[in-house]
């Protein structure tokens, strides 16, 4: 692939998107008074935009670079992280965990752990999620910068800079609401830009009938039988037989369950949208709303990574390869972009392309503001201070998390094994995560040394399981391995299978270590204190008076419906 | 009908985002009746700025209708 040409017209319309982002910062400036303002968006917000905030600040880099590698690499597959792999939890989260984190007037995640368990769970959660937030902040502006030098040819520092200032500004003066307001903006620019292109491109390999034909050909050079590159389901009977390496068993229940929910479900980044809701209602209908785009996205990111790597079989040099003759994947979409978009809507791409960088900062950086003020700050360091104070704080926090961002995006540029190492440490402390909320919410015996050592003993066992396994051809070390010397007990066929297995051993060894030393040490709050917290102490909420496709149970039936129907039609 | 945020407290997330896509949909589009027209070689021969161009500029004036109704109606 050969670098992006810019126009005059396209800078243009970048930096009218630019002068939008910061316009709205200024504009809520004088809404931000208070500290609830600021980090909660005072519980005001309408259930559409926190619905599309919700998806908006899970859609970084990640999800529109690396979502369009996986559609080349692994073709329509890559739904499963969709349809299995985030809208039942959605659902979940919405209809049966709201109540709680809504309902009990926790301002965040850890902060409900505090109220349902203790300190010590808050505490670990807290420090675990706040060094997280940053890590991620930094490494989503390192993959835009260096992403735009390569295909651009912009300067890598002026990338960082330019970003984490219309990040810092728009945070610093709009707070939340600020971030979800531009989240909303960058989602229908997102949707806007990418739309043509996938027109474009299904339209150039002959309609999705095209597709196949040409995928077929691409399923059958690489040893797979035709039909892998289009159907989602019909080749995960075994792991070796489709290019993801994963059979349907450990792709239901490490990604379907434990991962899926254990992100939707727990993660403040997407949660704390849903709670800046302007109701009860309202917060129980943001992920359900969210669900309906979020079925569709497959469409607009995959979709362009499958028709990359058929013009790539037709021309071998649609994709850059290395010396080796490996594809560069994550050119799936840039590359894209470069072949069909003229200027005018080239600049739009690109300008999607970096709102979804800013937005998936942003998330993090406003999930880390509040979990630093709230649950580290006025928890541990100065306690009862005036509103005021915190505002300041957080502010100062603001400047500090974009500040710390950036020296992480230098030290991944520098770094690269430094980063993968954090990206798996904290991979161990996600995954246990979902069993504690849930026995957490839904079973009130459950104690907060339960939950503590509950949560360590699935981190543990996440981390023995690296230790002592390794994907074929992987050397031993930060793939794993690393306990037994490379004697390992068990040899997976792909980095992913390994990964959705850890996932599957913490969540169990924290589920059962929770149960067990819940019921060996005395309860730590009594039901009093538990009303509002769990479930069967939790009066049931009553959605007298809202016409039914505001129900979040109807809503819930209709997504899952819908989902179902989209993994039959692909099968 | 629930709060809605057209309480007067906030500004209405609407209006930005119909301003922004119907001054960026009116410049593709303009850009697209007066650009050379090989430019278009690469989406397939049609003149996509225009079209999308239109399309934007529909989708930002329906959310800036939407924001009007919604500042009435308080």
């Amino acid at each position: 692939m050969h670098g992006i040409q810019l126009g005059h017209i396209d800078y243009v319309l970048l930096f009218i998107y630019f002068a939008f982002v910061l316009g709205i910062g200024f504009a809520l400036k004088r809404y931000t008074k208070t500290s609830t303002d600021f980090f909660l968006s005072g519980r005001s917000i309408p259930a559409w935009i926190t619905g599309l905030a919700f998806i908006s600040a899970n859609l970084g880099a990640q999800e529109v670079i690396g979502m369009g590698a996986s559609g080349a690499k692994y073709g329509i597959m890559t739904s499963h992280f969709y349809w299995v792999g985030a809208i039942p939890a959605m659902v979940f989260v919405g209809v049966f965990m709201m109540p709680f984190y809504y309902g009990s007037k926790a301002r965040s995640v850890p902060e409900y752990l505090k109220l349902r368990f203790d300190e010590k769970t808050r505490a670990f959660n807290a420090m675990t999620f706040a060094v997280m937030t940053v890590f991620s902040s930094g490494i989503s502006m390192h993959v835009l910068a260096k992403l735009l030098e390569q295909i651009l040819g912009f300067n890598y520092h002026l990338c960082i800079v330019v970003s984490a200032l219309i990040v810092l500004v728009y945070i610093f003066l709009g707070g939340l609401t600020s971030a979800i307001y531009n989240e909303v903006l960058q989602f229908f620019l997102i949707v806007l830009g990418f739309l043509p292109l996938v027109f474009l491109g299904l339209k150039s390999v002959g309609g999705w009938d095209g597709l196949k034909d040409k995928l077929n050909v691409v399923a059958t050079s690489n040893g797979f039988e035709p039909g892998t590159w289009t159907q989602s389901w019909a080749h995960m009977g075994s792991s070796s037989a489709n290019p993801m390496g994963v059979e349907w068993f450990g792709m239901m229940m490490g990604l379907g369950f434990v991962l899926s929910f254990g992100y939707w479900c727990t993660d403040f980044l997407v949660v704390q949208r849903a709670m800046a809701a302007n109701s009860m209602s309202a917060a129980r209908r943001t992920p359900l709303i969210a669900a309906f785009p979020k079925m569709l996205f497959p469409a607009l990111v995959i979709l362009p990574g499958m028709i990359a790597i058929a013009l790539h079989q037709n021309d071998g040099t649609f994709l850059p390869t290395d010396a080796a003759g490996k594809v560069d994947y994550n050119m799936a979409v840039p590359a894209m972009l470069a072949k069909f978009l003229p200027p005018g809507l080239l600049g739009i791409g690109i300008t999607a392309l970096m709102a979804s960088f800013m937005s998936g900062m942003a998330g993090n950086v406003t999930a880390f503001n509040t979990v630093w003020t709230y649950d580290l700050y006025q928890s541990y360091i100065k306690p009862g201070q005036s509103d005021k104070h915190y505002l300041h704080m957080g502010h100062i926090i603001t400047v500090v998390g974009i500040l710390l961002s950036i020296a992480c995006a230098y030290a991944a540029r520098s770094f690269n094994n430094i980063m993968d190492m954090l990206q798996l440490v904290f991979g161990f402390v996600n995954a246990p995560l979902f069993a504690t909320f849930l026995l957490g919410m839904f079973w009130k015996r459950a104690t907060g040394h339960g939950a503590f050592f509950g949560l360590l003993a699935g981190t543990l066992a996440a981390a023995l399981h690296n230790g002592l396994t390794l994907p074929v051809g992987a050397a031993v070390g930060i793939k794993g391995g690393w306990l037994c010397g490379g004697h390992v007990l068990h040899t997976y066929p792909v980095e992913m299978a390994q990964n959705f297995w850890a996932a599957i051993y913490a969540w169990t060894a924290c589920f059962v270590v929770t149960i067990v030393v819940s019921l060996v040490t005395a309860r730590n709050k009594n039901d009093n204190e538990l009303t509002g917290l769990v479930y069967s102490l939790t009066p049931r909420i009553k959605e007298h008076g809202l016409v039914w496709y505001k129900q979040p149970a109807v809503l819930g039936i209709i997504v899952l419906a819908a989902a179902i129907a989209l993994n039959i039609i692909f099968w | 009908m629930e709060k809605n945020m057209s309480d007067g407290m906030k500004l209405d997330v609407r209006l930005p985002i119909g301003a922004m896509f119907t001054l960026v949909g009116a410049i593709v589009t303009v850009y697209g009746m007066f650009s050379d027209p090989a430019l278009y070689e690469r989406s397939l021969g049609i003149n996509i700025n225009f079209w999308w161009g239109l399309v934007m500029f529909a989708f930002g004036a329906f959310m800036l209708i939407m924001a009007w109704r919604g500042a009435k109606k308080h």
